[in-house]
């Protein structure tokens, strides 16, 4: 198959911080440098973009040297955590921003759905919106024109298409929104996770329609999405990004294996003034065992305690620590907090623990979210949500039960079972 | 499709995005492209507003009347500043007509980057099509006050006064469209630059109500004399208002020399205007 899209060295530098203050000095400064044939010296520094430890600069490296190619009729896969560049690229390729170094070449056209009904109109009618926001992502009035029958089928709003969208339910908005974007023409399609939104049964209906598009059509499409499930269904290569660069690129069944289990982590550690407000701030976190010693995985058989360490840098407040749990598809498990505290906390290092006892969580990979929220009046000081990934493990030889296969679910409790003879036959 | 094979080795590309920037950019053939969406902007823009007022098109006419009647009543009356021969109420209206439409173009041209922010952080379009099609939408505004204004001059002939314009009024195209392109360009040289310095939006409102009294909308250029006459005449939008006077009403001053200004300076200010706006449009999502 021919390259659709072939992106070469490309880089986007991104400055954090104030931007208000010194800009005309920078802006000088860089003048000045490049008057005297010297380097820009705004391109000079740079880091990886690592959000656990405070950069040195204020310029941080959003993608660094990303090379790929992609050819016709695939949908590629992107995945990587937050932070890691993802929404960097597709803006990059939808050309709502541009790159530092690096180029991109495409053929054909390319559409960008980083958000479904992007210029939607409240006032306006949906038959109105849609050739508006069709109009938005590239379409000449004609092309909607001769899809309209089929966007308005798609998306099951026919009733109201002559009603202003803000009398819309916000899924009837959605549904329309998204039967626009599925309906585009151009050849090269850039989807970021708006297919998380709406109905169960719509989603279907949606990937089902991407996957046809690349299938029947021969159209590319780049899709970047938290939930593996969905890459999984969808894409036959998948990219995994880290802090600004590419880790791997290869077959999606590999790479989530690879990138779920790079995930992992059951212990770390925050810089000082990384994450936290001026009152409180996160330091460490780290799995452990009853006995108090760091695990690399919890073991289903055996409790295991999840453990955090903050700074109260300023008393007075009534702290609840909370933790969030979420399964690997980003489905959220559960939250739980400490609601045994009643006083106010004055200044000092602290240590928030919770079991997680044995026979609760099924095997797999999870991730965890760590807060400190303070009341009266609901602050969040701090709220890490992706702060540790970790597994939950099962020696099957410890197994009480003599199947040997996976057993589904998210949970696995002990429940209490009672079976008895009634009578006898 | 038809696609050969091998083509990338070919060189054969559609889209190429380098971190490159042109000067001087006005992307026509993008512009052409996405012809259907200016229209549909400035139909957006319309309906919107037809839609969220009860008396729809009447405020149009509210504004300047309110305004006429002030201006009479304050430079008319009291200071009692010439208005070249003509009626008050004639010689104020034209003025305050095409200011309006000015003013509007500015103004909203002005706060782009501010209002379309979360829509050019998703999705790319030329983004020039915006302060385009402001200025379109804003032309109905200007062209219903204009109805306005033809009423009033007939009310006069009417009455038998004498004036009136000739061949002039075949100008009146030529210095809308230079109203519109001084909007457009001094609007996106202030849109860019509220990107970096904020504050600056603040001056906007205020500063567009002091050039109003820089220009010939309330007393005319005939009766400035000296220093004054230069400052005033200097003023890029002070010709093009007497020029929509002279084609309206035929009074005013129009020579050679003032339309040749007019027209370089209209064509400096768009031109600056293009090439800020097109520098800060690349980069701004990351900035604001």
């Amino acid at each position: 198959m021919p390259t659709a899209i072939k992106v070469e060295s490309l880089s986007k530098a991104y400055q954090i911080g104030q931007f208000s203050t010194g800009t005309i000095s920078r802006d000088i400064e860089r003048w000045w440098a490049l008057a005297r044939g010297k380097e820009d010296p705004f391109l000079k520094i740079g880091e990886k973009n690592d959000r656990s430890s405070k950069g040195e600069s204020d310029i941080v490296w959003s993608l660094k040297d990303i090379n790929f190619k992609v050819e016709q009729g695939d949908i590629l896969g992107i995945i990587g955590k937050n932070g890691a560049g993802k929404s960097t690229l597709l803006k990059v390729l939808s050309q709502v921003t541009t790159p530092t170094t690096g180029t991109i070449k495409m053929k054909g056209r390319i559409s960008s759905l980083l958000e479904v009904g992007t210029g939607f109109h409240p006032e306006l009618t949906g038959r109105e919106n849609i050739f508006l926001n069709g109009a938005i992502l590239g379409m000449t009035k004609a092309e909607v024109a001769r899809k309209f029958d089929e966007i308005v089928d798609f998306s099951g709003v026919e009733r109201y298409i002559d009603t202003p969208v803000k009398r819309y339910s916000s899924g009837m908005y959605v549904r329309l929104a998204f039967a626009v974007a599925a309906h585009l023409e151009s050849e090269i399609l850039v989807v970021d996770e708006v297919l998380a939104v709406g109905d169960a049964e719509f989603q279907k209906k949606c990937i089902g329609k991407m996957g046809n598009i690349s299938k029947g059509e021969g159209r590319t499409i780049l899709f970047v999405s938290h939930i593996l499930n969905m890459v999984k269904s969808l894409c036959q290569k998948t990219m995994i990004l880290e802090d600004g660069e590419i880790q791997s690129i290869g077959a999606t069944d590999d790479m989530i294996q690879y990138y779920l289990s790079s995930k992992k982590n059951a212990i770390k550690e925050w810089d000082s003034g990384v994450v936290g407000d001026f009152i409180a701030e996160l330091n460490f976190a780290r799995i452990t065992d009853s006995d108090g010693n760091s695990v690399e995985f919890i073991d289903i058989n055996e409790d295991a305690f999840l453990e955090y360490t903050y700074t109260v840098k300023e008393g007075g407040y009534m702290f609840n620590p909370n933790v969030h749990v979420y399964d690997q598809n980003g489905n959220y498990i559960f939250v739980t907090s400490d609601d045994n505290v009643n006083s106010r906390f004055d200044k000092g290092i602290y240590q928030s623990k919770v079991k997680i006892p044995s026979h609760f969580l099924n095997t797999g990979i999870y991730t965890v979210g760590l807060a400190l929220t303070s009341y009266p009046g609901t602050v969040i000081h701090f709220h890490e949500a992706d702060a540790l990934t970790i597994e939950v493990k099962e020696d099957i030889r410890k197994r009480e039960n003599p199947y040997t296969g996976t057993i589904p679910g998210v949970i696995r409790p002990k429940l209490e079972w009672k079976t008895m003879k009634k009578k006898q036959i | 499709m038809n696609i050969k094979d091998n083509y990338p080795e070919s060189g054969e590309w559609d889209l190429i995005i380098t971190p490159g920037k042109k000067w001087f950019d006005l992307q026509l053939r993008q512009l052409w492209r996405y012809r259907d969406l200016l229209m549909l902007f400035v139909r957006r823009d319309i309906v919107a507003f037809y839609k969220q007022t009860i008396f729809g098109p009447l405020w149009y006419f509210i504004q300047p009347i309110a305004t006429t009647i002030v201006f009479v009543f304050v430079f008319g009356n009291l200071a009692g500043l010439s208005t070249d021969g003509l009626p008050q109420p004639l010689f104020y209206l034209a003025g305050i007509t095409a200011w309006n439409y000015f003013a509007d173009c500015l103004k909203k041209t002005s706060t782009v980057f501010r209002d379309n922010q979360a829509i050019f952080g998703k999705v790319y379009f030329p983004r020039i099509i915006s302060p385009f099609s402001i200025v379109i939408s804003n032309l109905l505004r200007f062209g219903i006050q204009m109805l306005l204004l033809v009423a009033l001059i007939i009310y006069y002939l009417i009455q038998g006064i004498d004036f009136g314009p000739g061949w002039t009024i075949l100008l009146l195209p030529v210095f809308v469209l230079f109203m519109a392109l001084q909007g457009l360009g001094l609007g996106m040289i202030i849109t860019a630059l509220t990107t970096k310095y904020r504050d600056l939006s603040y001056l906007v409102e205020f500063g567009v109500q002091l050039m109003m009294y820089a220009t010939t909308v309330i007393y005319p250029l005939s009766s400035l004399g000296g220093k004054m006459y230069w400052v005033v005449a200097l003023n890029p939008m002070t010709f093009v208002i007497e020029g929509i006077k002279v084609s309206t009403l035929g009074e005013g001053i129009l020579t050679l020399q003032t339309m040749m200004y007019a027209t370089s300076i209209t064509f400096v200010i768009f031109t600056i205007g293009i090439i800020i706006y097109n520098r800060v449009e690349k980069n701004f999502v990351d900035t604001i």
